[in-house]
This record gives C-alpha cells, sequence and structure tokens, in this order.
C-alpha cells in the first residue's frame, strides 16, 4: 500500500488530478447544505454577469437562476451518474468477459458476437436511441450509458482472463480439485483487476461525458440540473452570455481531465513494470 | 595483451534494492583471444558486469566508482555518441533468448545488414553479400533461404546463430556472451558452444562468457571468474578454478552440480503397477486449414505406454518438442488425450469428468517448472496451502494444521503461512509448490522440469527434499526433465522420448552407460563437461 501511493504520487499529474476530483466531490457533499434552495428557483434578474453580485458570485443564466447554484447540485449529478453507471457498466462486462475467456470455444464465440453486436452500434446513437423510448428520468440515463459502456470491459476482462488461464497457478488450482468458480473468482479475477480498475477510471470520465451531452440535447432528466443542461440551455445566448456555457464546461473539462489523469496514475501505481521511471 | 581490464568497479543499485551494490570490487582483465568465464548464481552481478561495459545498464542502476580501459582508453562515463561506434564495433553482445533479441518483424538478412548500415560500413549490395558470407561463417544450414526468413520460422539453435552473425558482423574485438546457451537444448548447445570456441580460435576475438552451468565453463573456459552476491569471490585459470577450488563457495556449487555418476539400480517392488499408460496419443493442430495457410499438424505424443509402480520414479527425458511435458499433462487431464488409456489402481481416467475426475486427480498431484507463475501472487500461502484440502471437505482447523505439517516437511518455517508468494526466493517458492502438491496425499507426483528455473546449489536441494519425500511417503514420481544429469540423480528408471515417441527405456544404468538407441547416445555426448566431470572424480579419488 505504502509503495502503492509512492508510485501514484510520483506521478504529479495523477496527485494533481486527485486534488480536483476530491474538490469536485466535495461541491457535490456540500451543495444542499450552502445552496439550501433548489437550483431551479430564478432569484435575479437574468444575465447577471459574474462577480456583480457577491450573493450570487457567478451571476444568473437566461432565467435568473444561481448559476453557482447549478454547478454544485450538478456535480452531484455528473458524479452519480459517473459512478454508478460505471459500477453497472462492470457488472455487465466482467462476468461476460471472464465466461468467454475461460470457457473459451463455443461460449466464448457466443458471448463475444453478442459484445459485437453492441460495439458495432456508435455508442452515442444507442443511447439517444435507448433514452427515446425510455422515459428521460435519471435512472434510465444511467442504464443507457451502462448499456453502452460495457462491451470494452468485457473485451479487456476476456484478453487478460485467456491469458492468465493458462498460467500455472491456475492449473494447479484445478488439480487440487477446485471448482470453475472459485478458480474464476479467487484465482484469475483479483490478478485481473489492475487494468480493470484503470479502464472504470476512464469509465467514469466517459459516462460524465455521455450524461451532459445527452442533457445537451434535452434526453437527459428533466428535473435535474446537471452541467450538460446548463450548457444546452446556454447555447442560444452564447454570444450574450458567454460564461453561461464556459463555466460548466469548464467543470466538465475539469472533472474529467482530474479522473484521466487519476487513470494514469493508478496505471503507473498498478502495472509498476510499465512505468516509464521507477526512480 | 590485455584488451580490456576494468579495476574496482563498483554498480550501485537503485535505492530501496536488497543490497546497495549490483556488483563492486570488480577488477579483471582481458586478453585478446581469450574466453574468460564469469560464473555465478542468479543475482550474483555476472551480467551487471558485463552490461557496464557495453554501457547497457538498465534505468537506476549506474557505476558509480572504478574504470573500465578498453584498448588503453577509458570507456566508463563515456557519452552515448562516443558508445555508439565501440558498441558492435569493437565489442559486441549475444543475449540468452534469441527469439526476443531479434525483431520478430525482419527478415534475417536485412538485421545483419542492418549493423553495417548503423556503422556506415558498406553499399546496400555488399551488406547483402557480407550477411550472407556471415549466415555461412556460423554454420546455418542453407543461408540463400535463411537470409529471407523471419526469426520465428527458424529454430532456437538457428536463432542463436544468427545472433553470432549480427554480433561478428563488424569483427568485434570482445564478444559478450550472456548464458548464451541456457535456452537451448543441450545438443544445440554443444553445437554453439563448438562454433564460439572456433570463432574464437579462427578470428582471435576475446571472449566473456557469463553462464551458470559449471560444465560449460569446463568446455569453454581459458580463465573463470566466480561471483557471488555482487563480489567476486575467486578467479583462475579453468583447471584451477575447477579442479581445486579455494573458495567455500566456489566447492559448494562445484559439489552441487548433479553428476552422471554410476547408480546402483535399486530393484523397485514390482507389483502391481500404480499407473499404467496406454497407447497414449495426442496431436495438436493450429489454423483450420482455411483460406490463409496450410493447417499444421503437430503429432505430439504418439503410441506412449508405460507402467508406474510404487515408489518408483521413473524420468521422461528429452528435448524441447519431445512431447514429454505433453504426456504429463494428458495423465494429469489438464489435456485431453485424443486416444489411449491411463488406468490408475484399475480405473480409466482418461475420459473421466466432472466429480469421478475430481476425486480420481486427487492421487495425482503436480510440480511446476516455474516457481514464479506456479504460486498466485494475490494468494497467502495459506491459502494456496488449505485451498485444495477445503474444496474436498476437510474442515478449515484441520486443513491449517496439516498446512503447517506440510511446510515443516518442506523445510520452511510454519511462520511462512501468513506471508505472499513474492516474499520468497524462488527456491522457497518451489518448496512451497511441493508442498502444495502433496496437501492432498497423492500417491503420484509428475514434477514437470520442476528444478530447471532454480540455480544449482539450491536445484541440488529441492533434488534431495524430493528424494526424501519419495521414501517417506512412499510416494511413486514421474520426473519430467530436458537435463540428464538431473534425472540420473533422482531417477529409477528412464524414458528418453524424441518427437512424441518413446526411442529407448530402461534402467538408469543402462540407459546412462549403455544405451541402444543413437539418439539418446548423441544426448549423453553433448552433456557438457563430461571430461571435467571424469578429471574431478579422478582428482576426488586420489583426496
Amino acid at each position: 500500500m505504502k509503495n502503492f501511493w509512492r508510485r501514484f504520487s510520483y506521478n504529479r499529474g495523477a496527485v494533481i488530478g486527485l486534488f480536483i476530483l476530491t474538490l469536485v466531490i466535495l461541491t457535490a457533499i456540500l451543495a444542499p447544505f450552502v445552496f439550501p434552495q433548489s437550483p431551479w428557483k430564478m432569484v435575479q434578474r437574468p444575465f447577471l454577469p459574474p462577480f456583480t453580485d457577491n450573493a450570487l458570485l457567478l451571476g444568473t443564466d437566461a432565467l435568473g437562476r444561481n448559476v453557482i447554484s447549478g454547478l454544485a447540485h450538478g456535480a452531484y449529478v455528473s458524479l452519480l451518474v459517473g459512478l454508478v453507471s460505471t459500477i453497472v457498466a462492470l457488472a455487465i462486462g466482467v462476468p461476460i468477459g471472464a465466461l468467454a475467456g475461460y470457457f473459451a470455444g463455443r461460449t466464448d464465440d457466443a458471448l463475444m458476437r453478442f459484445t459485437e453486436f453492441f460495439q458495432t452500434i456508435p455508442s452515442f446513437a444507442l443511447a439517444i436511441v435507448l433514452l427515446a423510448i425510455f422515459q428521460p428520468s435519471l435512472m434510465f440515463v444511467i442504464i443507457a450509458i451502462s448499456i453502452v459502456s460495457w462491451p470494452p470491459v468485457a473485451r479487456l476482462v476476456r484478453g487478460e482472463v485467456l491469458s492468465l488461464r493458462t498460467r500455472e497457478f491456475v492449473e494447479a488450482a484445478t488439480l487440487s480439485g477446485l471448482g470453475n468458480t472459485q478458480i474464476i473468482m479467487r484465482h484469475i479475477l483479483p490478478n485481473a483487476l489492475p487494468p480493470i480498475i484503470v479502464l472504470a477510471s476512464l469509465m467514469v470520465a466517459q459516462a460524465i461525458l455521455l450524461e451532459s451531452s445527452l442533457s445537451f440535447l434535452g434526453l437527459g432528466d428533466p428535473n435535474i440540473m446537471s452541467w450538460g443542461y446548463m450548457i444546452g440551455a446556454a447555447r442560444t445566448v452564447i454570444r450574450t452570455a458567454w460564461w453561461l456555457s464556459f463555466l460548466p464546461g469548464m467543470a466538465i473539462l475539469l472533472t474529467v481531465l482530474s479522473l484521466n489523469l487519476i487513470g494514469e496514475g493508478l496505471n503507473d501505481a498498478l502495472n509498476p513494470r510499465l512505468t516509464r521511471k521507477t526512480q | 595483451m590485455t584488451l580490456l581490464s576494468i579495476r574496482d568497479l563498483a554498480i550501485a543499485l537503485p535505492v530501496g534494492a536488497d543490497r546497495i551494490y549490483a556488483a563492486q570490487n570488480i577488477n579483471f582483465d582481458l586478453a585478446a583471444g581469450e574466453i574468460l568465464c564469469i560464473v555465478g548464481e542468479s543475482g550474483s552481478g555476472k551480467s551487471m558486469s558485463a552490461n557496464a561495459v557495453m554501457g547497457l545498464l538498465p534505468e537506476g542502476v549506474k557505476p558509480v566508482k572504478g574504470n573500465i580501459t578498453f584498448d588503453g582508453r577509458e570507456i566508463l562515463g563515456l557519452s552515448e555518441a562516443e558508445m555508439l561506434p565501440l558498441r558492435g564495433g569493437r565489442i559486441s553482445m549475444i543475449f540468452q533468448e534469441p527469439l526476443s533479441a531479434l525483431n520478430p518483424l525482419m527478415r534475417v538478412g536485412a538485421q545483419i545488414a542492418e549493423v553495417f548500415e548503423a556503422h556506415g560500413a558498406l553499399s546496400k549490395s555488399e551488406r547483402r553479400d557480407r550477411a550472407l558470407k556471415l549466415l555461412e561463417e556460423v554454420g546455418i544450414p542453407d543461408p540463400q533461404a535463411a537470409i529471407r526468413a523471419y526469426p520465428f520460422q527458424l529454430s532456437g539453435g538457428q536463432r542463436q546463430r544468427v545472433m553470432i552473425a549480427m554480433a561478428l558482423a563488424l569483427e568485434p574485438d570482445i564478444l559478450i556472451a550472456d548464458e548464451p546457451t541456457t535456452a537451448l537444448d543441450v545438443t544445440t548447445q554443444a553445437q554453439i558452444l563448438k562454433l564460439i570456441e572456433d570463432l574464437r580460435k579462427s578470428r582471435g576475438m576475446a571472449v566473456i562468457f557469463i553462464t551458470h552451468d559449471f560444465g560449460v565453463v569446463a568446455d569453454i573456459a581459458d580463465r573463470v571468474i566466480v561471483m557471488q552476491k555482487g563480489e567476486i569471490v575467486e578467479t583462475g585459470t579453468a583447471d584451477e578454478v575447477l579442479l581445486k577450488p579455494q573458495h567455500a563457495y566456489t566447492r559448494a556449487l562445484i559439489d552441487a552440480i548433479p553428476r552422471l555418476v554410476q547408480r546402483v539400480d535399486t530393484e523397485a517392488d514390482q507389483g502391481k503397477p500404480l499407473l499404467t499408460v496406454e497407447n497414449l496419443e495426442k496431436t495438436f493442430s493450429t489454423g483450420a486449414g482455411s483460406l490463409f495457410g496450410k493447417r499444421r499438424v503437430v503429432k505430439a505424443v504418439q503410441n506412449v505406454s508405460f507402467e508406474l509402480f510404487a515408489g518408483e520414479t521413473i524420468g521422461i527425458v528429452g528435448e524441447s518438442g519431445s512431447g514429454k511435458s505433453t504426456v504429463g499433462r494428458c495423465i494429469v487431464r489438464l489435456l485431453d488425450p485424443d486416444a489411449g488409456r491411463v488406468l490408475m489402481d484399475g480405473v480409466d481416467i482418461s475420459h473421466l469428468a466432472g466429480a469421478e475426475l475430481r476425486d480420481q486427480r486427487r492421487k495425482l498431484q503436480m510440480i511446476f517448472q516455474d516457481p514464479y507463475s506456479s504460486l498466485n501472487p494475490r494468494a497467502r500461502v495459506s491459502r494456496i496451502l488449505t485451498e485444495g484440502l477445503i474444496a474436498f471437505g476437510t474442515s478449515k482447523d484441520a486443513a491449517h494444521a496439516k498446512a503447517c505439517e506440510l511446510l515443516e516437511m518442506v523445510g520452511l518455517d510454519a511462520s511462512a503461512m501468513k506471508r505472499f508468494p513474492h516474499e520468497f526466493s524462488g527456491g522457497q517458492r518451489q518448496r512451497i509448490g511441493i508442498a502444495r502438491a502433496l496437501a492432498l496425499d497423492p500417491s503420484i507426483i509428475i514434477a514437470d522440469e520442476a528444478v530447471s528455473a532454480l540455480d544449482v546449489s539450491i536445484q541440488a536441494q529441492v533434488l534431495d527434499l524430493l528424494a526424501e519425500l519419495k521414501t517417506r511417503l512412499n510416494l511413486s514420481m514421474l520426473f519430467i526433465t530436458h537435463d540428464l544429469r538431473v534425472a540420473a540423480r533422482i531417477c529409477d528408471r528412464i524414458i528418453v522420448m524424441q518427437k512424441g515417441k518413446i526411442v529407448e527405456a530402461g534402467p538408469v544404468s543402462k540407459v546412462l552407460h549403455d544405451p541402444d538407441s543413437a539418439y539418446t547416445r548423441s544426448l549423453l555426448d553433448a552433456i557438457p563437461g563430461q571430461e571435467y566431470e571424469r578429471a574431478l572424480a579422478l582428482a576426488e579419488a586420489e583426496v
């Protein structure tokens, strides 16, 4: 664990990423306490520029709603969507990949063709179609994002399992009389964990971007203030009130960037042999 | 004339490594036309010392003291640009694994020509001619075809010849060979050693030969340096070091060499055979024989039959690709045999499945080759040793107690239970692997190259342990190995395999000292250091 931190913190970008993400998480947690009012509530005249009113630090939007409150509440939505949809995607992708890799042969063929079926459809288009069918609620947004983002997980896990299942310790476990489930759960998956963790951190970033894009198009949950929705709503006034698109855009950029940096740091820390510099 | 001289060299390891210096107090001279062997076990710093000469130390490892003088010029601390003409031009190097040392996507001829290109020598057509000549010189059959081949199309020995051809391209003064024959079969090894010896004679080239095998040293060395834990413990001419070793470590290494000594055959109690293998067959095929190329069929095991009696050790010996490991894997059913029967206590286990297979397999356990990949890096020793027992219904506490007992039996402390595999050395890991194989009280142990990855002194200890456990627990063993010397040490009977078939089988003394088949004869002849062994036996007899 100590080594893990040493290698992780050696990557300076990763530490910065962790710092930004911590800020975002704190914002999301504290939002209901600092801004107890609904972010949908109109509080001032519309188009109030930032830093003109100390009570409304980042000004108001086209309907006079508090921008900073929207950003803070949006952080919660983005993180929730990112985390939950990644967990769901892992829950679909890991078992499929593990079964395909472990049993190989026909099971592998069947499961991988199924995976490719999802991979051949552009993920964003599929997410739009799914949301057009479902009701646009937060739960369905999460489900739609999970459904389009599990195939890479399955492929990665399959590859890892394929190479791990021929290792001698797995053969030894077979000879010790362990069942397939035990071998997969106790011997193979724990060893496949590092790349899965790295991929998962990048998937959270992907999911946040997808959610923002969907909200931008108006396919998000209409009752929830999210960064994507804010950009979408400010799109028409970008020439007169550019900050209304710019601020939530920066929020998305920084959060996604921080997750990517963390992913890279995790990669360095978990795969020390691939690290470019050891000293 | 001294060509290379190293004085007081110290190479520092990165902070946090298990010792401060990879090598220190290194002093030696190399004369033109001399073969200097650096011998030592893994981690002794022998490769690091040689890499320092080439300026090819891994990142974080730096020389901190001393001089390396080559041809009257200090080369330690030269810049990359100054090193380039030396590397390959004056000093060149060959490596252990020729497959990973060659670029898999480049034809052999292009790789040799590239050496000339890098040093700006010769015109394009001349380069090709020289490449062809070099391939001829290193004895590659059909150089015209080889020059157009990709590395994967050549055998291991041929690849090493290509590496040597590349190293010789610019007629270097020094050739550094880092374990060049370790990955090769014994017959191929003998050929490569002869080639290096011949080239040394014809070109007057000096050779630094790094190896862990004293047999190889005895065959090739003029002078020997023995290294231990980063320091030179003994240097001298080959005869001095090998026959009259001064340092205790050198003596220990020499004592640990497995020898082909005459053994008294122990008549095994020929009751009913414990394991009977009848007409075992296994064929591998690659590629479906589709649009892209023909289906390749390899008959890995053909018509193999033998019987294993209680308390007996049979050695299955052969070169790589002889099918010896496949036989072992088919018996324990890690692979499914295509035909034939494997009878254990009268039950044919070659077609069992599910619970029946699981119950029968309990009596048949395996020890694997690689002590690093055969233990799950994320499981503690306690779990590694107990999970098989628990899977067969032993209670947790009983399994734990049994595991502690097993650890003691293989010479480890019970405190090892709480540790992870990476905290142990290679030999200790192999002991854990043995304990795991014994956990289910098997009657037959299949050891697949179980000591091949270990240093010679550790190898001797593990072999002794296996022999002791075998008599104590009345086990039968199938010992698969490529090394006849190891087989001689532990086996009662030997089966020699070639290309999937049994070419000879019989008691150890017969197979090793009076073989019937020409193939066995050639394997025996290729064992390095045989003259030395006789000289050593003679010297010991005098004492």
